[in-house]
């Protein structure tokens, strides 16, 4: 993104440089306060928050809200759920690569009876999110007894196009020499796949990783759905479970510390891997 | 060590057949140049000899065998390909490793045969890099090393050298002329571009529209162009070509011999000449005139570009001090009658 | 466009395929498939048999005033989602492309929200709301507002649709700036020369450059807006007051879930199937373009 210096002269010197950084900070500040305020209410005590305003400043609660959310919590523990949404998150993410990246090597690389058949059935489940066939879907799942199981986690959510999609884009703008070079070399498809394919694909794979984390990580109504066990709850879902269902007061600084917890791994992934993020981001709907 | 045969191959993509039948034979050790525009079937022909095309119908062999049916690797032959088609994410020495690994060669057998590659082609120092690491040429050199350490019965060349810069050009020419010299491997190199050809090839073949139009030794090809294609395709300058109306108009007088030649074909005749044959006055049989449009001075020689009453192009070649005519002025051209070709109808040398 | 033919062989390729093939059909067509069978059913109350009625769910459906209200309230919210997520990642993305220096950390400081999962988004803006506790509403008190989304439906939208485009908002940064710095500066500061002040220049050359980028936002924002939002309903109104905030998505779960009215939910699934399936279009046929250009 570097843009040489002189390129941008058009405009902004002095007071509208200046206005611009006010007015993006200002953004950032909006944007930002949200999770600022959920980190406050994490480190005060629960009376603190029930007496309006809450504090702005973060209080000395820190460990004593934290480790009560993550050894007890309130159905089950935070560090269970946490462990529960990492199971979810890293086998939908691996597992999609896994089949996905199989799949598009075939379509790309083979002509086969039933390739354009196969092709379109796969591409038919693009953007179909599992949200809109729910019932069914959850009946399934329920038959193959996958209820409270980190299978039925995993699995349901693992039949989508959007990353065969973007494996298929990118081995078309891998040149076809390159095979045939292969193919001269003595080397058979399979081995064409780990020694050329596979290696070259590892920034793709990264960058898909990334964002297939985040897919998973932040699932809400099928782990609400699929997990009535609060032991296998994940994080994002369980953070609702943990509102008491009648008029009684909700214990906001450890639904707060769980909140924090729960937005902890994907936001370090994002910000830790931005240049991939944003790459398989922007790849991946192009 | 190795013959190449083709034999009246054909190669049809869907409806439409793009080789109409190619017969070609290679000795051992010979290297052969299939040169034309692009689109005329040149790259499809390698390929077919390479096992990544199928071969509609004919037969390829490779020292007397049918390999129609066989994968690439089992046709012992080695490729250089366009744009190198190395591997990005392995160094040199795994590039040109890759197939020998594959073979399951002994690690010092292949240690060997890489470090002896990179030897002959100045590779040594490179041998850890990655290929965007590398210049052009030196790419370049990686995947002929590629080629080499395999040992192959056939070199196939597609265009191997159009990614590089002209001068580098020059000098890789050169180099793998040399090599292929010393390794006396069987080599098929396709190009579109007429000077490697001429430069590269014990014999050349020349490709137009599916088919091959001529075979034979660079200068043979260059003298005795057997259609109008080989002609103009061969030679820069290309051939000059005047269509004549009747046997002797005002602006070409032919002599008997030739004129005789024309009286008999069938249909109109095209007059090819080539421009060093002709020379800016009337001492030979053939003569010509035109007016002279403009002069492009090279050093070594002079073009001298002209037209006829007719409107046709002539393009004389001159030494670079000869005194020339003013631009406008008309001019008498002549070349010896040994140096016209003539062409039927349907651009087939007459005779 | 497609590759030369380069492996033979039909065997391999077929296994390659298998693991997704099983995934697809086992919880995508199979699923699918029992929507549409399902919804042409109404189950007795007891669950042990079905009666066949034919379109009888949709038709009950299309003329269900709640269902309706669904449709307008989905409308709605998609297009307030949308145009305030969009807007908001706009004008941050032209300040941040008027910078020469910096703008690289401001997308660092704005994209984050993106990681935050809609559920978690919905628990922290019911936070800032919440009419015991929350800081927001407790200042609105101050000011004389009295802000109760529990009770008041216009407010329940309200909220659910900032924080449902609050999430967005990096997402749409992020595109909107890499549109913006795609753009040519030479354009740019040949307007400037043709004397055009930047608001003429954003009107009549960037926001035309950047319409395709701006179309395609859309459509993925609405479709976003449909189905990925349920978790802030969930947690912020569970579709209250009223069913003010019951978008389709939330519907099919209430009913199917909650309500246990198979036959129903299963004709809204299919429904909502046909919804995706024409975005889907339109974004493919928008996509390839793009791919072409």
């Amino acid at each position: 993104m570097a843009r040489l210096p002189e390129s941008g002269m058009v405009e902004k010197r002095g007071a509208g440089l200046w206005l611009t950084h006010l007015g993006l900070i200002a953004g950032v500040l909006v944007i930002v306060f949200p999770i600022w305020l959920a980190f406050v209410a994490s480190t005060v005590s629960q009376p603190e928050i029930v007496r309006p305003p809450m504090p702005l400043w973060p209080g000395d609660q820190f460990f004593e809200n934290y480790s009560k959310a993550l050894v007890s919590g309130i159905n089950a523990p935070v560090a269970r759920m946490l462990f529960n949404s990492a199971v979810m998150a890293f086998g939908i993410a691996i597992g999609k690569i896994v089949i996905s990246i199989l799949s598009a090597f075939a379509i790309v690389y083979f002509r086969f009876p039933g390739r354009n058949l196969f092709f379109w059935l796969i591409f038919l489940t693009l953007m179909l999110p599992v949200e809109v066939r729910i019932v069914p879907t959850y009946e399934v799942a329920a038959n193959f007894g996958m209820l409270n199981s980190y299978s039925g986690l995993i699995f349901p959510l693992i039949a989508s196009a959007t990353a065969t999609f973007l494996f298929r884009q990118f081995f078309m703008t891998v040149p076809d020499e390159l095979a045939e070079a292969a193919r001269v070399d003595g080397a058979r498809p399979m081995r064409f796949f780990w020694d050329i394919l596979l290696p070259m694909s590892r920034t793709n794979i990264a960058a898909l990783f990334v964002i297939l984390f985040i897919y998973g990580w932040n699932q809400y109504l099928w782990p609400l759905l699929i997990t009535t066990d609060p032991s296998m709850n994940t994080i994002v879902m369980g953070i609702k479970q943990m509102f008491p269902s009648g008029d009684d007061i909700a214990d906001w600084p450890v639904i707060m510390a769980t909140s924090i917890l729960a937005m902890l791994p994907p936001v370090v992934v994002v910000i830790s891997m931005q240049k991939l993020f944003i790459r398989g981001l922007v790849d991946s709907e192009k | 060590m190795a013959t190449i045969r083709i034999d009246n191959v054909k190669k049809r993509f869907g409806q439409t057949e793009v080789i109409h039948g190619v017969d070609i034979d290679i000795n051992d050790g010979e290297f052969i140049v299939i040169v034309g525009p692009s689109g005329c079937g040149k790259s499809t022909l390698l390929r077919m000899v390479a096992g990544l095309e199928t071969v509609t119908s004919g037969e390829v062999q490779i020292h007397g065998k049918r390999v129609n049916e066989l994968e690439p690797m089992d046709r012992n032959i080695a490729m250089v390909f366009q744009n190198y088609a190395l591997y990005p994410h392995m160094s040199v020495f795994d590039n040109m490793a890759y197939g020998l690994k594959i073979a399951g060669t002994a690690k010092a057998e292949i240690a060997e045969r890489v470090d002896k590659a990179a030897q002959m082609l100045q590779l040594g120092d490179y041998l850890d890099r990655k290929p965007r690491q590398l210049s052009g040429g030196q790419r370049q050199r990686v995947a002929m090393g590629r080629a080499i350490v395999r040992k192959p019965a056939v070199f196939l060349f597609d265009e191997p050298l159009s990614n590089l810069d002209a001068k580098l050009r020059v000098q890789m020419r050169l180099e793998i002329k040399a090599l292929q010299r010393d390794l006396g491997i069987t080599s098929l190199y396709v190009t579109h571009d007429q000077v490697e050809a001429m430069t590269l090839a014990d014999r050349m073949v020349v490709m137009n529209a599916g088919v091959a139009e001529q075979i034979g030794a660079p200068m043979d090809v260059y003298q005795d162009p057997r259609t109008m294609f080989v002609g103009g395709f061969i030679g820069s300058p290309p051939m000059n070509f005047l269509q004549l109306r009747q046997a002797s108009d005002d602006s070409m007088r032919l002599p008997p011999q030739i004129a005789d030649r024309i009286e008999k074909a069938e249909g109109p005749v095209t007059v090819g000449v080539r421009p060093e044959h002709l020379s800016l006055d009337a001492n030979g049989e053939a003569r010509f005139s035109g007016r002279l449009r403009y002069v492009e001075p090279l050093g070594a020689e002079t073009l001298v570009h002209l037209v006829t009453e007719g409107g046709e192009q002539i393009t004389v070649r001159q030494d670079g001090i000869a005194q020339l005519p003013e631009a406008g002025s008309q001019c008498v051209m002549s070349s010896a009658a040994e140096h016209i070709c003539l062409f039927g109808k349907d651009g087939a040398r007459i005779d | 466009m497609e590759k030369r033919v380069i492996f033979k062989g039909w065997l391999l390729p077929l296994l390659l395929l298998t693991p997704q093939v099983v995934v697809t059909a086992v919880f995508f067509f199979w699923p699918a498939g029992q929507a549409v069978w399902q919804s042409l059913f109404i189950p007795d109350p007891f669950g042990l048999k079905s009666q066949f009625v034919g379109l009888g769910n949709f038709e009950f459906l299309l003329r269900d005033p709640f269902y309706r209200a669904s449709f307008v309230t989905t409308a709605v919210f998609s297009l307030l989602v949308t145009a305030v997520s969009m807007g908001v990642a706009l004008y941050l993305a032209v300040l941040a492309d008027r910078l020469i220096k910096g703008a690289g950390t401001y997308r660092t400081l704005l994209i984050w929200p993106y990681a935050v999962a809609p559920a978690v988004a919905g628990v922290l803006w019911l936070f800032m709301f919440n009419t015991r506790v929350g800081v927001v509403s407790w200042y609105l008190g101050l000011l004389g507002y009295d802000w109760n989304h529990v009770l008041n439906g216009g407010e329940a939208m309200g909220l659910v649709v900032v924080a449902s485009a609050w999430g967005r908002i990096s997402y749409n940064f992020l595109f909107f700036l890499a549109g913006l710095q795609a753009i040519p500066r030479s354009v740019i500061e040949a307007a400037a020369i043709d004397g055009a002040h930047f608001w003429t220049r954003f009107r009549t050359i960037v926001f035309p450059l950047l319409s395709p980028v701006t179309f395609f936002l859309l459509v993925v924002n609405i479709v976003y807006a449909f189905f990925e939002t349920f978790g802030v309903i969930h947690t912020i109104t569970s579709g209250g007051p009223q069913q003010s905030t019951t978008i389709l998505v939330y519907k099919v779960y209430a009913d199917g879930f909650v309500g246990q009215d198979l036959g129903s939910s299963a004709a809204q699934s299919v429904i909502l199937l046909i919804v995706v399936g024409i975005l889907t279009v339109i974004q493919f046929k928008f996509i390839e373009r793009r791919v072409h250009y």
